[in-house]
């Protein structure tokens, strides 16, 4: 299974529409934390929701780096190429 | 822009709890305890149902006489790190009584329980290793894993299964990978599914660190913890824990069978960078300690207390965890909910914790009381309708 960075983008999209308290109107570049209104505890948990959707887990470190959705996305993506 | 714009969101919040209740949560006086059980606030003789004090030993006559014989023939502080001038026979007595109680060969004593947790984790778990969290651990363990080097990923709250999940994935990956979880966790009084997390790291290899702080003094037949309750303490490569909880006084230990313990001495910089305790605090934690030993009826009354305080709560219809442990977290729907009967609760002479999230699980804010073996079941009624008063008369005033 290989996933690309848009599929995956995608998919955290339609996660993240499935709470009723994220803006209807958010796409790859909107910001995790000020477009979304997440705290940092927040972010943590719907990563969690995120990895087991996608079998990966995504160090804690590199989450530090994430702004965007699209990012999150990218780091997935190369996670799970084994970088 | 100032350096301080940064603290208007706290100070907002704050001034927004002052104003659902008119006291700052955050700066409660205890004047002075009366007894283990009862303290001064406000003026008032209140009942103290959130200081950790588990076994009452903050007041132990014992440990008070061994602190006060100790202090005036020592003095009061070694002016040093344990690896230079701050090292006395009394730090390796302690150290030797710790290992023994754990049955463990190695034992390194730190100033606080923080600085064990944030020293062992950071130093164990190097640039190439891999760090498992639980993702409701301690501050301090989240500290330790930002102060170290490690890859660092968080599995589910008590889930033996999902760490499992993880630690498959990282399968082929060179690196030790070092697991971190707590007894008794602190906000919840949730207990580990000790056995199981011990299956998992037999399985796969890991390396296990168990936080005892809430547990020790607590759990198991002699009180070493939840991995001795388990009976699973071989499984346990590292065990931490604190002394400013059941021992009643302050500061942190790791123990362990690994020999390699005495090499960390020398990598770990919470340890290495920092004041020793003080000889009086080390001769009442002995003595604290030799109370918990001689008085094995303290865990049995506290348990039985526990059991009491968690059932009265529960039939006033208040929501708390399922299992009884001496932590008994009220879970309250909002935060203005929360502060309202906090404040009540004070003003009728019983105090307990107030935790709002972010620091709670689950965006839940709670109520966080705990039970200690010196509680009367008079006082421990006394609490209970105290808190049923409490939520009376706030309905009237609703
Ligand atoms: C789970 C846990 N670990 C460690 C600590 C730190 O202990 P200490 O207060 O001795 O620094 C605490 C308490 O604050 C705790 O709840």
């Amino acid at each position: 299974m290989s996933e690309t960075v848009p599929d995956v983008s995608v998919l955290i999209i339609n996660k993240l529409l499935a709470n009723p308290k994220v803006p209807r109107n958010i796409t790859g570049s909107s910001k995790i934390v000020e477009d979304l209104a997440f705290d940092s505890l927040a972010v943590m948990n719907f990563v969690m929701e995120i990895e087991d959707e996608l079998d990966v887990s995504v160090p804690l470190d590199r989450l530090a780096e994430i702004r965007t959705i699209d990012d999150l996305a990218t780091c997935i993506v190369s996670l799970k190429k084994g970088a | 822009m100032t350096i301080f714009d940064k603290f208007r969101g706290i100070e907002h919040r704050l001034e927004e709890l002052k104003a659902l209740g008119g006291r700052n949560p955050f700066d409660v006086v205890i004047e002075r305890p009366l007894s283990s059980t009862v303290g001064l606030i406000e003026g008032r003789e209140t009942l103290l149902f959130g200081t950790n004090n588990y076994l009452g030993l903050s007041q132990s006559p014992h440990a008070i006489e061994a602190a006060c014989e100790t202090v005036r023939s020592r003095g009061v502080g070694t002016t040093g790190s344990r690896i230079a001038n701050g090292t006395q026979s009394l730090h390796q007595q302690l150290e030797r009584r710790i290992a023994d109680f754990f049955g463990q060969t190695h034992c390194m004593v730190f100033s606080t329980g923080y600085q064990a947790n944030l020293g062992m984790i950071s130093t164990l778990a190097g640039k190439d290793d891999y760090l498992l969290l639980d993702a409701d651990s301690h501050a301090s363990i989240y500290d330790a894993s930002r102060l170290g080097h490690a890859q660092v990923i968080r599995f589910r709250h008590n889930d033996p299964e999902d760490l499992h999940k993880r630690l498959r994935r990282l399968d082929g990956t060179p690196g030790a990978k070092l697991v971190v979880i707590e007894g008794i966790y602190s906000m919840t009084g949730n207990v580990v599914p000790m056995a199981e997390m011990a299956a998992v790291k037999r399985e796969t290899g890991a390396t296990l660190l168990v936080d005892e702080a809430h547990s020790f003094g607590v759990l198991g037949p002699t009180g070493r913890g939840v991995a001795e309750a388990a009976g699973v303490e071989k499984d346990v490569d590292f065990i931490v824990g604190t002394f400013s909880k059941s021992l009643g006084t302050v500061g942190g230990y790791c123990v362990s069978n690994h020999p390699e313990l005495d090499l960390v001495r020398l990598h770990c910089r919470p340890y290495m960078f920092t004041a020793s305790l003080p000889p009086e605090v080390i001769a009442a934690t002995m003595a604290a300690l030799e109370d918990m030993q001689a008085q094995p009826e303290l865990r049995t009354r506290l348990m039985e207390n526990a059991a009491q305080f968690h059932g009265g709560l529960n039939k006033l219809g208040l929501t708390t965890g399922k299992t009884v442990s001496p932590v008994v977290a009220v879970v309250l729907d909002t935060i203005p909910e929360a502060v309202a009967l906090w404040n009540q609760l004070l003003t009728l002479g019983l105090y307990v914790n107030l935790s709002l999230p972010p620091a709670t699980p689950d965006h839940h804010p709670l109520l966080r009381c705990s039970v200690m073996a010196t509680h009367t079941p008079e006082q421990i009624d006394c609490a209970i309708e105290i808190f049923q008063e409490a939520m009376t008369s706030l309905k009237a005033e609703a």
